[in-house]
């Protein structure tokens, strides 16, 4: 049973420093802000869910197995509310979304392109 | 063991820290700083157990909730300030 | 990290970004101290630096300008120099001193075993940095609340008093951010039921007045930034927080007294009670109060002086 308990705190561990990884790596690749908040912000509340999970299979007592509880339900409440804020206050600031590529595509390819996408836009929901 | 996960934190937080440094815009640096703080509320709970004290989850509560107040501010001044300029380049 | 984030601050001209990069600073420190097995510093740290400091710091960045002055002059290489002596000679002060933990240094050797030995005994809480604050070093302590009492009442005098009332102009709220204010609603109750609990469990665990009076003050400040500042002023009148700096001050300072009047020394608390451990509860019980209460009254105080100056010409969002 013990043994049990630290495989899978130890899965949820490992699962939850490969998301903050990779949000991390997507904080730094991604080339507009509104992408990088998407990346950053759903990978750190996955990874802090994952990894508050794995540490209570592991704390000893019942006191901070509540207390670790406390800091899951706070940070479930709170990351995607200042996602959202942030995302909002960017918006309202004037901050505009990247929403096709920039024209740097060879002249046929970029003829092409352009077409489709205002041909898309006023269609999108 | 657990250094593995407190390595895994450590190295986001400083690639936080660099898109803080870099961002262009201001909102990016505010997107970074967020991220730093919940990942030292998690780097101060993995050091908890770690170390074996179990005060440290109350400073990670702390923390946490201080983060949010902190990310709301700066958010506030961000687009209400008198001499905000809109998000650029310092 | 430290080093990294210091330099960037030096360097960089746009205040908002330092104001900041000054948040993530304190961050780190505090985690230095988590590393340093210094649980009750770590928590003051995080609470005051990260949180209440880079607020304010933005209530003032709000009433001034957002980027540094480029100075015209070229900058001199005398004070560079100054500051890289005296640092070269601090470095070397260091190379004498005990290495860190060292059980041989002096630092150890006189008060520090007594403290660390009798404390339960003499006082009967196990966390020692508690009791040796608000205890054997209760006279510090006052002198620290006192300070920041006069903190409070310095920004209220350059602030606050002086008829500008009629001229405040409101700061916009977020009204329109209706998840925030939902969110909000639920998390400020709990956030102060919190500070309540730091505030009590200092004795057994991190925490203490000054932990618990900053939470406090952060909880009114998120109320005050989400809702608005006439809804907070309603909530709790700037007249009932002048009177609050001054009676934490006053409870400490009357504990001390009162002490005096039962014969023992001031803030002898021996005194308080039928034996002295329960003495020593009550005692320190009522200082960290006091203190709680000045630092809840001093907090809330100065934010609603800064945002109540600030924005002269925000958007209005109505």
């Amino acid at each position: 049973m013990a043994g049990f308990l630290d495989i899978l705190s130890w899965i949820l561990l490992l699962v939850g420093g490969f998301l903050g990884i990779t949000g991390a790596v997507g904080l730094f690749r991604f080339p507009d802000f509104f992408t990088r908040l998407h990346a950053a912000s759903v990978t750190d509340t996955l990874c802090a869910g994952f990894i508050v999970l794995g540490l209570m299979l592991q704390a000893p007592d019942a006191m901070m197995v509540i207390k670790l509880l406390l800091i899951l339900l706070i940070l479930t409440y709170t990351s995607p509310t200042a996602a959202h804020a942030l995302a909002k206050s960017a918006l309202h600031g004037g901050l505009k979304p990247l929403l096709h590529e920039p024209e740097a595509i060879p002249e046929p390819e970029g003829e092409e392109a352009a077409p489709q996408t205002q041909g898309e836009t006023p269609s999108a929901p | 063991m657990y250094f593995a996960v407190a390595a895994a934190i450590l190295v986001v937080m400083v690639l936080a820290l660099v898109r803080a440094l870099l961002g262009p815009t201001l909102f990016d640096r505010i997107l970074a700083i967020n991220t730093f703080g919940t990942k030292t509320v998690l780097l101060i709970a993995v050091l908890g157990l770690i170390a074996g004290r179990f005060d440290f989850i109350d400073i990670a509560l702390v923390y946490a909730l201080i983060n949010f107040i902190s990310i709301v501010a700066v958010l506030r001044f961000a687009e209400y300030s008198d001499n905000a300029e809109g998000p650029e380049n310092p | 990290m430290l080093a990294a984030t210091a330099l960037s601050v030096v360097f960089l001209r746009d205040l908002f970004t330092i104001v900041m990069l000054f948040g993530i600073y304190s961050l780190l420190s505090a985690g230095f101290f988590v590393t340093m097995d210094a649980v009750d510093v770590a928590l003051t740290e995080a609470a005051v630096g990260a949180g209440v400091t880079t607020v304010l710091m933005l209530g003032t960045l709000a009433l001034t300008s957002r980027k540094e002055k480029i100075s015209r002059t070229p900058p001199s290489m005398i004070p560079l120099g100054v500051v890289v002596v005296t640092g070269l000679v601090l470095v070397y002060g260091t190379l004498d001193m005990p290495s860190l933990g060292d059980p041989d240094a002096p630092i150890h050797q006189h008060v520090a075993p007594r403290y660390i030995e009798q404390s339960y005994e003499e006082v009967g809480m196990p966390n020692i940095v508690t009791s040796v604050l608000a205890s054997y070093r209760g006279y510090d302590t006052l002198g620290e609340v006192v300070v920041i009492f006069t903190a409070g009442l310095g920004v209220l005098t350059l602030l606050g008093i002086g008829g500008d009332d009629r001229h405040r102009v409101r700061p916009p709220e977020m009204a329109h951010h209706l998840v925030l204010r939902v969110i909000s609603r639920a998390m400020i109750p709990l956030i102060l039921l919190y500070a309540l609990y730091i505030q009590f469990h200092g004795d057994y665990g991190p925490g203490g007045g000054f932990q618990a009076g900053v939470i406090f003050g952060a909880a009114i400040i998120l109320y005050t930034m989400i809702f608005g500042l006439a809804k907070a002023e309603q909530l709790i009148s700037p007249l009932f927080l002048r009177y609050m700096m001054g009676v934490g001050v006053l409870i400490y300072g009357g504990t001390g007294v009162l002490t005096l009047l039962l014969g023992g020394n001031f803030l002898d608390y021996d005194t308080l009670a039928h034996d002295p451990l329960h003495g020593q509860h009550y005692g320190i019980l009522a200082v960290e109060l006091g203190v709680g209460i000045t630092v809840t009254a001093v907090v809330i105080s100065i934010f609603f002086y800064f945002t109540g100056r600030g924005s002269q010409s925000g958007e209005d969002e109505q």
